[in-house]
């Protein structure tokens, strides 16, 4: 864990170091931003690919657009493990500060893990999630005389492409729909930003071993990400997401990180992380979190 | 339970067919107090530089203003003198440095200039490059950006 954390802290300095460098050299992020919103308020994009933490949701919408104008991004994000390596990638738009429309991609590949259980090393899973999100009310950033948090309501339409085996380890299903509601708000004045999502799920391991196991009903899962801003362009903090322990063939635990996030400008940023994904299968993984995201 | 998903479903569709609907009307929303103060013991004010120091701030504000192409336009037909001294005013007495703003409401001086949240947040990002220049400690700037915030009810008035 040490070790880790060494590593991490080594490669965080290095690619902040890389980032303020470039920044600099470009003479500031004069002008160079070309939608609304300030830094960093979009999130960055989460494992499913809304806009939020690493990890789980948050009620922002996604880009730069602000209420009269519509973003886009795209990223890249790969998790390596004691045994997994994980890549996911995708898309989103905003649209009008109102509607978030994602696209995400997740590839799961077992390594050694694949050859211990037959299936050939490197055997992959993959997964396929389109995200709808639809802020209801509020503004996390701009409101900032009322309590009142920005709040959104979103669904993540997942289609889990390896049927035949998830089945066989117990999964009643290769399509489920999850459903959350975020609530999400910026403390300016102490540089904190807060979020609270609520799932409805019956995905096993973000639905990468499939849908429902013991039970096909839907579990509801609490998730939550607080971030302290520590300057326009860098925001550290920490997250948490439970899950359902839902399949019979091992036991399944909450997913954990600690993150920094770095926006160079609002068409480039970095988020690392410290990520325990709980036990998957095997055993307890955890490592190293490393995620890009582009945009306009 | 599948019934819940429905419901949430529908009520997804509701908004997002009608969108307004749930939006805060800017102008049945209360009014932001213009100015309220935010600190008393001067420390804050002190973070940027007393009276000279928002002098300076503005000086170097209104010049990003007005090579932004963002918000140039609102800025380079006005009193950019007067503007200056307004804001100099109203920043005093948020910070607590016990000036009294006697300039309009920013509901009155912003009625009829279109502004949309673009616009807003641009020059909330200006006001953010201003103050970084001035190493103003990002804390303190903020602060004041949390008290300056909710203007946007009063000044952006384009949907």
């Amino acid at each position: 864990m040490k070790t880790v954390f060494s590593r991490m802290a080594i490669a965080t300095s290095f690619v902040c170091a890389t980032l303020v460098y470039a920044g600099r050299a470009q003479a500031e992020d004069f002008f160079t931003y070309a939608s609304g919103k300030l830094l960093l308020t979009g999130g960055v994009s989460q494992v499913e690919g809304a806009a939020g933490g690493g990890l789980t949701p948050w009620a922002v919408i996604g880009s730069y657009g602000s209420r009269d104008q519509t973003g886009a991004n795209a990223y890249y994000t790969t998790i390596g493990t004691q045994d997994y390596k994980i890549t996911s990638y995708g898309a989103l738009i905003g649209i009008h500060d109102r509607v978030e429309l994602s696209y995400a991609r997740q590839d799961f590949d077992t390594q050694q893990v694949g050859a211990a259980l037959g299936l050939g090393a490197g055997y992959t899973i993959s997964q396929d999630t389109i995200g709808v999100k639809v802020k209801l009310t509020g503004d996390a950033v701009l409101e900032q005389d009322s309590w009142l948090p920005q709040i959104a309501l979103g669904a993540q339409f997942k289609s889990n492409k390896n049927g035949n085996l998830v089945k066989a380890l117990g999964a009643r299903d290769d399509q489920s729909t999850d459903y959350y509601i975020s609530a999400t708000k910026l403390l300016l004045a102490q540089g904190v930003l807060v979020n609270g999502t609520l799932r409805a799920t019956k995905a096993n391991q973000f639905g990468i071993l499939g849908y429902g196991g013991q039970d096909n009903t839907y579990h509801l899962q609490a998730e939550g990400s607080v971030a302290y801003l520590v300057n326009r362009h860098l925001a550290v903090g920490a997250e948490f997401r439970t899950k359902p322990d839902n399949l019979g063939v091992a036991k399944e635990g909450a997913a954990v990180d600690i993150f920094a996030a770095y926006a160079l400008n609002k068409h480039l940023s970095l988020t690392l992380a410290y990520a325990d994904l709980g036990n998957i299968v095997t055993r307890r993984q955890s490592g190293l979190y490393v995620s890009l995201q582009g945009g306009f | 339970m599948k019934s819940v998903s429905l419901g949430v479903m529908a009520g997804m569709l509701l908004f997002c067919s009608v969108p307004a609907f749930a939006q805060t009307h800017p102008a049945s929303a209360p009014s932001a107090a213009t100015a309220p103060v935010i600190s008393s013991d001067g420390k804050l004010y002190a973070d940027f530089g007393g009276h000279d120091g928002l002098v300076a701030l503005m000086d170097d504000f209104m010049v990003i203003l007005l090579a932004d192409p963002r918000t140039k336009d609102f800025f380079v037909a006005v009193d950019q003198t007067r503007v200056k001294v307004e804001l100099v005013s109203q920043f005093c007495q948020i910070l607590g440095g016990g000036c009294t703003y006697t300039g309009k409401d920013m509901k009155t001086v912003h009625a009829k200039l279109g502004v949309h949240q673009a616009d807003f947040l641009a020059l909330v990002e200006d006001l953010q490059i201003a103050m970084d220049r001035k190493h103003i400690p990002f804390r303190a700037q903020n602060q004041l950006l949390a008290a300056l915030a909710p203007q946007h009810r009063d000044v952006v008035t384009e949907p």
